[in-house]
């Protein structure tokens, strides 16, 4: 699903180049639930944001499902993003002068889906992350990792064919984070595949494979026993 | 995209989530219409002010006023009074009756005017009926002096508007005997005049009735040339030089001589009054276009501000699956939307407030019957929400633009 080799990354800094990727080689097949660890610095986040087409990169390549993804313009990227991932994030994002179901709806509206049917799509995935009740409150409303839960569903309505969460259970406490972190579970055993970005080795458990990067570069790579 | 009925759903709803912000834009742009009509009206109040008090009267007239010598000439010693007799009219009549329509005399008295208890001062001018051209007297009720009235000294009256309802009220003042200067006068007529109040607070009589009660004299006091009006303003003043020749020469008023006679021909009054009217429209178009800009440095930044404020939420929808041009789309649908409602508002209000006001500031601010033709006021309104949309676009393409990891950086 991912196939990535030797990617390159750096930022400019004022005059200081800073080198974030050296060379990453990774390969995702469908299904996977994926962590990517390491500590602050390490280059996790930037590698989640090229997968995500949030960010370019200099050298390598990159493969989604077999398309390759290098210097997009942003209608392309848009619409790549649209048809092929889902976004979770550590501060949730969602829209807040809109309702829980109307944030899940929106990659729909972008999708040019009609609004009856969006609705309907909306409401199924409210359902799955258990907020049904909620459809109508604004983000306002609700708490952490309700909050978390509608991104998630939101995520999850386009049907991409990767989630990709960057700290998803950064800003919640522990008993939340683990329900998020079993939701998230269960949508990997209908077979999606989910990359995720942490720091905390009990969330990075919980994923079936643990990718541990450092200064840049990959240092483990261990398949966990679940 | 742009005309969906779902485009439309995401603007209502945008809107209507975001009542402070869309109060702020509409009000900017319902305010810099409204105050451009206003003022704009009144420039253009100002100029029918001026319009209706200076340029009252009829155009192709030449005035001509007696007064002192300051000359001797011919024997006659210096600071002698000139003055005009019913021969002279006659002869000046006579000698220019090719150039001219016809020369009205005008004697100017005043005095009380009594109507049973009622009673005031008025200014009575003793004239022919020529004078309902020159002053262009609009006449409401029964009819003007004629000729017969001249012939026959008769104690007529034309009386102005606000006489009549001074004295009369209600009353039908025509066939009514008024009393003045010791003589009855039968009332034959009510005018109106658009010089305003102080011309309708006067009467007319013929001027012969007049001589005879004033010790039967035959003395003119000023003589209102109308010239055939297909002469244009050269071939006027060299009218106006002719007169004043033929005029001087009668009366042994030496060539040199600066006074004795006055002649003031309307037509360079005209040619004055209409530089003054273009300097009005010019200081009306400066405020106008001003007000103008300043709306839409007004919209241009609360879209700026607005757009700032959208950045995470342009980022979030970039991030799943907003295409720049959508984004575009939504900002100018949006502010087009919002500047068109609210700009016809402000539209619509303004012209009320101008018919409001009609002619209430005229006494005290010289503007009278404020007014703006309604095709400039959709256009100033067409100009502020185009450059409101190009004000929105400008931010709007800018933040489409922004990578979306940038727009989500946190706070």
């Amino acid at each position: 699903m991912i196939n990535i080799t030797n990617l390159h990354k750096s930022y400019q800094m004022g005059k200081n180049s800073l080198h974030v990727l050296k060379g990453i080689d990774l390969k995702i097949n469908e299904g996977e639930l994926v962590a990517i660890m390491g500590s602050s610095g390490s280059g996790k986040s930037t590698l989640l944001n090229i997968i995500g087409m949030l960010d370019n990169y200099e050298s390598g390549s990159y493969d989604l499902d077999s398309i390759p993804i290098k210097d997009l313009d942003e209608t392309k990227a848009a619409k790549y993003r649209n048809k092929f991932l889902g976004f979770v994030f550590q501060s949730f994002n969602l829209i807040n002068y809109k309702t829980a179901i109307e944030n899940v709806a929106l990659p729909l509206y972008y999708q040019g889906i009609g609004s009856k049917e969006r609705q309907k799509i909306a409401h199924e995935y409210l359902k799955k992350v258990g907020l049904a009740k909620w459809a109508e409150h604004l983000p306002s409303e609700l708490s952490g990792g309700q909050k978390q839960r509608v991104a998630i569903a939101r995520a999850l309505a386009s049907q991409p064919k990767v989630l990709l969460a960057d700290e998803p259970t950064g800003a919640l406490d522990s008993q939340t984070s683990e329900e998020v972190m079993s939701l998230i579970k269960k949508i990997n055993n209908e077979g999606k595949t989910i990359l995720v970005v942490t720091h905390e080795q009990e969330i990075a458990n919980m994923c079936k494979r643990i990718i541990t990067l450092k200064d840049g570069v990959i240092i483990t790579d261990i398949q966990t026993q679940k | 995209m742009i005309f969906s009925k779902d485009s439309w759903r995401e603007i209502f709803d945008t809107i209507k989530k975001n009542k402070l912000r869309t109060f702020l834009s509409g009000f900017t742009v319902a305010m810099g219409i409204f105050i451009f009509i206003i003022l704009f009206g009144f420039g253009n109040g100002l100029q029918n002010s001026f319009a209706k008090y200076f340029t009252d009267d009829k155009v192709n007239t030449i005035r001509i006023y007696p007064s002192s010598t300051s000359l001797p000439h011919k024997g006659y010693a210096a600071n002698r009074r000139i003055e005009f007799t019913n021969q002279d009219l006659v002869e000046i009549k006579e000698h220019f009756k090719s150039q001219v329509k016809d020369i009205v005399v005008r004697n100017t008295n005043f005095f009380q005017i009594k109507y049973k208890e009622k009673s005031n001062n008025y200014q009575v001018r003793a004239v022919s009926p020529g004078h309902e051209e020159a002053e262009m007297t609009i006449i409401m009720q029964g009819r003007y002096l004629n000729e017969g009235d001249i012939t026959n000294r008769k104690k007529h009256a034309v009386i102005g508007r606000l006489v009549a309802q001074d004295l009369f009220n209600d009353k039908n003042p025509i066939g009514q005997y008024i009393f003045g200067s010791n003589h009855s006068w039968r009332v034959i007529g009510v005018f109106q005049d658009e010089g305003g109040d102080r011309e309708e607070r006067t009467l007319y009589v013929p001027y012969t009735a007049m001589q005879e009660i004033q010790k039967n004299n035959d003395k003119i006091e000023q003589m209102i040339v109308i010239y055939n009006p297909e002469m244009d303003y050269a071939e006027s003043i060299i009218l106006e030089k002719k007169l004043e020749n033929f005029i001087k020469k009668k009366k042994f008023i030496s060539p040199e001589d600066n006074r004795g006679v006055y002649i003031s021909n309307t037509g360079e009054q005209l040619e004055n009054s209409k530089n003054f009217e273009w300097l009005l429209q010019i200081v009306v178009s400066f405020i106008g276009i001003g007000t103008l800009i300043a709306g839409i440095i007004g919209i241009s930044n609360i879209m700026v501000f607005v757009v700032k404020e959208r950045t995470k939420e342009i980022g979030i929808r970039k991030a799943i699956g907003a295409t720049p041009k959508s984004i575009i789309a939504m900002i100018l649908h949006e502010s087009i939307f919002i500047t068109t409602i609210s700009g016809y508002t402000g539209l619509i209000f303004a012209m009320i407030t101008l018919k409001l006001i009609g002619n209430n500031l005229e006494e005290k601010y010289f503007i009278s019957n404020p007014y703006i033709d309604t095709g400039d006021a959709i256009w100033a309104t067409v100009i502020l929400i185009f450059f409101g949309a190009l004000a929105g676009y400008l931010p709007a393409r800018k933040a489409a633009k922004i990578k979306p990891i940038i727009a989500l950086r946190d706070k």
